[in-house]
């Protein structure tokens, strides 16, 4: 029981589970399946976005600029969507990759060529990308009306008994494991939070590996842009505000260590679905929606006391798992 | 958070200090801040005004308060992305004493001691559970906000007596608004606090180096938890000075607050990996997004895009001198 408590995923499993059970005892009707992949669904722009932001952390890095990346790339990809309706979504979608790549890419090529701090740079893009929202709609909104049926009822479409932006989660999902596991870019952007110095002895380039992290995570918060929008029909200035700590929120519960080198895609799989089933257990036992934040403040703090804890003996950091092998 | 060294080398001011003086980070935010008043009074007939001017100051004075304190918190090497949480409970709790019939003096202590609890509460989980302080205040952000929005509910109090209002309305000077007046105590006090005492230099050298600071004597946790209580109290007064000029309470009051109290003070010129960093440059950058925020609401621009130039101002004034350099060397 113990060495199992070691791992940080089971015992986040085992509170989801404690949270499910304790929901389900009073309201039998929640630990439904049904209901469950419900939450599963509304999980799963966070559970993308968290991943996105595991890779620039991960390199000792942050990036404060996810959620203003998103509100952009979505405003951008609703109002051509109003004014072209006949453009395929595949191809808006991919359009949304390229767009949050691009402006993550900014961000990255400051951290890279001129070395200003991450959080400074990213400080800056969040007001710049939430003010381009404002001059590109001149602060109007998108509405559903105006938005092809095809946009918002792609996400939505079931496929093997689950809608798309589930697939898309799950996909997304398996590419960050592949990327994080099995390429030499992923042991490259944990060798940098291990160690930076030593890095550089090994031939990682340190800046151009911070520069791919930070594409990644526009990369991601595009495609989520375009997600968030179809999934709540309306594209604002205000799409997804302050929603950028809630996504680093999701990392440090999963075990993400804001020192870089060390987390793990289950890990941050977990925490982003750990918030997910506090948020929709709330209403279900009758909690004002007004407690979330402060239940979700609070949980915040106490994953940050385990996970210091955990750091304490020296966690998984990469190398242990070939060690074993 | 990372160890990317910043590549803003200060000239030694033992080499020539006349040329060390002109060329200091401070004389770069004095030439910005000058720039910036010239093309205000070009660009609105209504900017060079008493009023108009008075006005301005009440733009920055809240946000640059907390600055003071949350530059030593980063020359220090923490953060603290809780100031504008506290500053929602601080008042939401006055507003709750007010329902009681709670008077000013009252009032005014509620939201102070508010403000230093919340501080001492992050500075204890910082220091004495060490804490990461980055994650700490993002948890204790979404606490103390939540708390008041617990509270408060959907609703808002009202209803100050007019002797807390003047706290954020009145002037003490004819023209010149007791917020400024505050301010500039506060900064002067922050600029003795900082650069001319043993505490200061204490400060400076946790932010260096805290391992070698901690074996010189310098007791870091006990500095570190200081600074959390400062910028708690420092959230607690513009939490006072919040809630009487707008003589009411919403659990959404000050959002974003603590991104632009950080941007004042990276724009400032210290240092987001600690070590390095003055107060003067912290008053100056508040002055110049006072300037400019201002300067923009005359020209009737929009405030959501006044955060464009706040954010690229930011990322310019720091890219500058980097650039400037890299281009010097290739020459």
């Amino acid at each position: 029981m113990n060495r199992l408590l070691k791992h940080r995923e089971i015992f986040l499993a085992l509170a989801i589970l404690l949270v499910l059970v304790l929901v389900t005892v009073r309201f039998p009707r929640f630990a439904q399946p049904g209901n469950l992949l419900t939450i599963f669904n509304d999980t799963s722009i966070l559970m993308m976005l968290a991943l996105g932001q595991m890779a620039v952390i991960l390199t000792r890095s942050i990036d404060l600029s996810m959620a203003s990346n998103l509100a952009l790339t979505g405003m951008i990809v609703a109002m051509v969507n109003a004014a072209f309706p006949w453009i395929p979504i595949p191809l808006l979608m991919a359009g949304c990759v390229v767009v949050g790549g691009a402006l993550g890419a900014f961000n990255g090529i400051l951290v890279w060529k001129l070395n200003i701090p991450p959080i400074v740079v990213t400080l800056g893009t969040l007001t710049i990308f939430r003010g381009l929202v404002f001059v590109i709609s001149g602060g109007a909104w998108v509405n559903a009306a105006q938005m092809s049926p095809d946009f918002i009822g792609l996400q939505r479409t079931i496929f093997l008994g689950l809608p798309l932006l589930s697939w898309f989660a799950i996909v997304v999902a398996l590419l960050f494991f592949v990327l994080m596991t099995r390429t030499p870019l992923g042991r490259s952007l944990y060798a940098i939070g291990v160690n930076p110095t030593a890095s550089v002895y090994t031939g990682i380039n340190v800046g151009r590996t911070k520069f791919y992290a930070f594409v990644i995570a526009g990369a991601v918060a595009g495609l989520c842009g375009y997600l968030w929008i179809s999934r709540y029909v309306i594209a604002s200035v205000e799409v997804a505000g302050g929603y950028e700590l809630t996504i680093i929120a999701a990392c440090v519960i999963g075990g993400v260590s804001i020192a870089g080198g060390i987390g793990s895609v289950p890990g941050v799989l977990l925490g982003a679905i750990f918030l997910g089933v506090i948020n929709n257990a709330l209403p279900v036992i009758n909690i004002s929606p007004f407690w979330q934040m402060a239940i979700s403040g609070t949980a915040i703090l106490l994953a940050v006391v385990l996970n210091a804890r955990g750091e304490r003996r020296k966690g998984r950091i990469i190398l242990k798992k070939a060690e074993a092998v | 958070m990372t160890d990317t060294p910043l590549h803003r080398r200060l000239p030694n001011r033992l080499d020539n200090p006349l040329k060390s003086a002109v060329l200091s980070w401070e004389s770069l935010l004095v030439l910005v801040a000058v720039a910036i008043f010239i093309l205000n009074s070009f660009a609105s007939p209504y900017f060079l005004n008493a009023w108009s001017l008075s006005d301005l100051t009440f733009n920055f004075t809240e946000k640059a308060l907390i600055a003071l304190a949350m530059a030593l918190l980063i020359i220090s090497g923490e953060i603290d992305l809780s100031v504008a949480a506290i500053i929602a409970l601080a008042s939401t709790l006055m507003g709750f004493a007010l329902q009681f019939g709670a008077d000013t003096p009252a009032l005014v202590a509620i939201g102070i001691g508010t403000g230093i609890a919340c501080g001492a509460f992050n500075g204890f989980l910082v220091t004495g559970l060490k804490l990461p302080s980055i994650v700490v205040t993002i948890g204790t952000m979404s606490l103390f906000r939540g708390i008041a929005f617990i509270i408060l509910g959907d609703q808002s109090f009202k209803g100050y007596p007019a002797s807390f209002s003047w706290f954020g309305q009145g002037y003490v000077f004819w023209v010149i608004s007791f917020e400024l007046v505050l301010f500039l105590v506060c900064a002067l006090i922050y600029w003795i606090l900082l650069h001319r005492t043993n505490f200061g230099r204490r400060v400076f050298a946790i932010g260096n180096n805290d391992v070698a600071a901690q074996f010189s004597g310098v007791r870091v946790d006990k500095i570190k938890f200081i600074l959390f209580c400062l910028t708690g109290l420092m959230s607690g007064i513009a939490a006072v000075l919040l809630t009487a000029r707008l003589g009411s309470t919403r659990p959404s009051i000050a959002e974003g607050f603590e991104l632009e109290a950080i941007t004042m003070v990276v724009l400032g010129g210290v240092s987001i990996l600690g070590g390095a960093g003055s107060i003067l440059g912290v008053v100056l950058a508040a002055l110049i997004v006072g300037l400019v925020t201002f300067g923009l609401g005359l020209l009737n621009v929009p405030g959501i895009v006044m955060t464009i130039f706040t954010g690229s101002m930011l990322i310019v004034v720091i890219a500058l001198p980097i650039l400037f350099r890299m281009w010097r060397q290739r020459a």
